[in-house]
């Protein structure tokens, strides 16, 4: 099922927590919202789940819009909120019978997907517990749980992996990877090595605004323009250093304070300098001892769109 | 109404899981309890095979519990963000609405059945009217919906049930005495508006068994603006920060 997000817009008071947004996902598709805290994530989720009518604009499943079929679409999602509200006084496995009876899940199915959720989600141990005796981790599963247990084509999830243990954070995301074979999901974090791990492509966010939409690797891309490279030359430090911006291809190059020998290298636009930093070195006798290219990290693309 | 019934099946066994559910009826058949058949001017002593004492009784006790029933209801949703949840299933906001208002109205329903014993004893007493005992227990149920309906309403305003109880109770105190007694220091029309706002005054025709379309009326516009209202609060969301 695909989702056509179209000039939603969303105000409160006079400040735009949502400001003409635009996009589209397709069916299949593991998407990642990424943005500071308070760009506006949340509030696009709430719009897309029903749960906000926004000011303006339109988000439409296939041929359902927000606005006309409410109840097909919020069966069509299956939701989890951020910081995970559950009914603390329910046991795990009547709430999520409780959700699958209100999702509209066939009477006959039910022991059934329920079953299937505890196993999935890895609650078997802890299913006659009341949810307010798990702890945070347990919990941010069965929320996972009731967002899935109608089978829904679409899941959003608000910051699924917030408060829990590096371990834990290993198993959602295997899940998450693992649920969007088949299913279409968004996410938002503002976790970059999260989104990175776990997306086809990603939404970066930034005062209600997309500032930058795609894969991961074509928004290093976008960002990088030039190449920079780390060497580490053995040599007298002054030659080698005139020698290398002799080079056609280099347009800087900076020693590094405090270790010898070490420079950075900045190539032109659209120009490798690796080849002719290796060969100067072979022809002057000099031993390269290390040449790395510094990618830009997608920390630094964030930090450039958002700040 | 499939789903109200699953929305009214939870908030029931969530009652009856924290023990409001017996501690309310618990209260209730106590103090009635104690006020038909011990003290002060009990069944004994007035000497007539009548409900009325009870349905007296219950008048008021029914104004003080359906509050502390109804409070819990929208605003611990709100507080703990399970609003957000629950509106994102397959849900409208009216079938929430009904289905905790349903809740609310079945449990004081339980209670009211277990004073069925009353009735019988009386009517082993002498000769009971029944027409009043049923318009009586009509009448309970009529007012409680009032009051559950209220309540309910006064719940979506906050996030604090203290102040959901608070805001019941004054709303409640108006229809329950304050507006019977403005009527009566008015004289014409303006008596006659408040006169008519008052649940006293319809409770008490219909407790006597004489069920007219207007009291019946005026309880159903209750209910139905509050239960209005609570959809209103709500679906606030929608056009507010």
């Amino acid at each position: 099922m695909s989702i056509v997000v179209e000039n939603l817009t969303k105000k409160y008071g006079d400040q735009k927590a949502v400001n003409d947004v635009s996009f589209e996902i397709k069916t299949g598709e593991v998407v990642g919202f990424l943005g500071p805290n308070g760009a506006g994530k949340s509030t696009a989720m709430k719009i897309i789940t029903c749960f906000m009518a926004p000011t303006d604009g339109d988000v439409r499943l296939d041929e359902y819009s927000i606005h006309k079929d409410q109840d097909i679409i919020k069966r069509k999602i299956g939701y989890l909120p951020e910081n995970n509200p559950l009914y603390l006084d329910m046991p795990i496995v009547e709430y999520l019978r409780f959700s699958a009876e209100i999702q509209g899940v066939p009477k006959k199915d039910i022991p059934e997907r329920v079953g299937k959720m505890i196993e999935k989600c890895g609650l078997d141990r802890e299913k006659h517990k009341n949810i307010n005796e798990l702890s945070k981790g347990y919990r941010q599963r069965v929320g996972l749980a009731q967002a899935m247990i109608h089978d829904p084509e679409i899941l959003i999830l608000d910051e699924p992996t917030t408060g829990l243990d590096p371990n834990q954070i290993v198993e959602i995301r295997k899940l998450i990877k693992e649920l969007g074979k088949e299913k279409t999901v968004i996410l938002s974090s503002h976790i970059l090595s999260e989104v990175e791990a776990t997306c086809d492509r990603i939404l970066i966010i930034n005062k209600g605004r997309i500032v930058a939409d795609g894969t991961s690797e074509t928004l290093r891309n976008q960002a990088q323009g030039q190449e920079l490279l780390t060497v580490q030359i053995e040599g007298d430090p002054e030659k080698v250093e005139k020698a290398i911006l002799k080079l056609a291809s280099v347009e800087k190059v900076i020693s590094q304070e405090g270790k010898s020998g070490w420079f950075q290298v900045q190539s032109k636009p659209d120009a490798s300098s690796r080849k002719e930093v290796f060969d100067l070195c072979v022809k002057n006798k000099w031993y390269l001892l290390e040449m790395t290219g510094l990618e830009t990290r997608l920390e630094d693309v964030f930090h450039q769109l958002t700040k | 109404m499939e789903k109200v019934w699953i929305i009214t099946k939870r908030e029931l066994s969530s009652f009856f899981d924290s023990l409001i559910a017996y501690v309310m009826i618990i209260l209730f058949l106590g103090l009635s309890g104690t006020f038909t058949w011990l003290v002060g001017t009990n069944v004994f002593v007035s000497g007539q095979a009548s409900m009325q004492i009870f349905f007296g009784i219950a008048f008021w006790s029914l104004f003080f519990f359906i509050p502390a029933i109804t409070m819990r209801m929208i605003a611990e949703e709100n507080k703990a963000g399970t609003i957000e949840l629950l509106i994102t299933k397959a849900v409208t906001d009216s079938q929430i609405v009904w289905g905790k208002f349903l809740a609310c109205f079945l449990l004081v329903l339980i209670a009211l059945v277990c004073t069925l014993p009353y009735y019988i004893t009386i009517s082993q007493l002498g000769n009971i009217d029944d027409g009043a005992v049923i318009g009586g227990y009509f009448g309970l149920l009529l007012l409680s919906a009032s009051y559950i309906s209220i309540g309910l309403f006064s719940s979506s305003l906050t996030q604090n049930q203290i102040v959901a109880f608070l805001v019941a109770l004054s709303i409640g105190i108006f229809f329950q005495l304050l507006f019977d007694v403005i009527g009566s220091s008015f004289t014409g029309a303006m008596g006659a508006v408040f006169n008519f706002l008052s649940m006293s005054a319809h409770f008490e025709s219909i407790s006597r068994g004489v069920v007219d379309s207007r009291d019946v009326l005026f309880f159903f516009s209750i209910i139905i603006l509050g239960i209005i209202a609570s959809q209103v609060m709500l679906s606030k969301r929608n056009w507010q920060s």
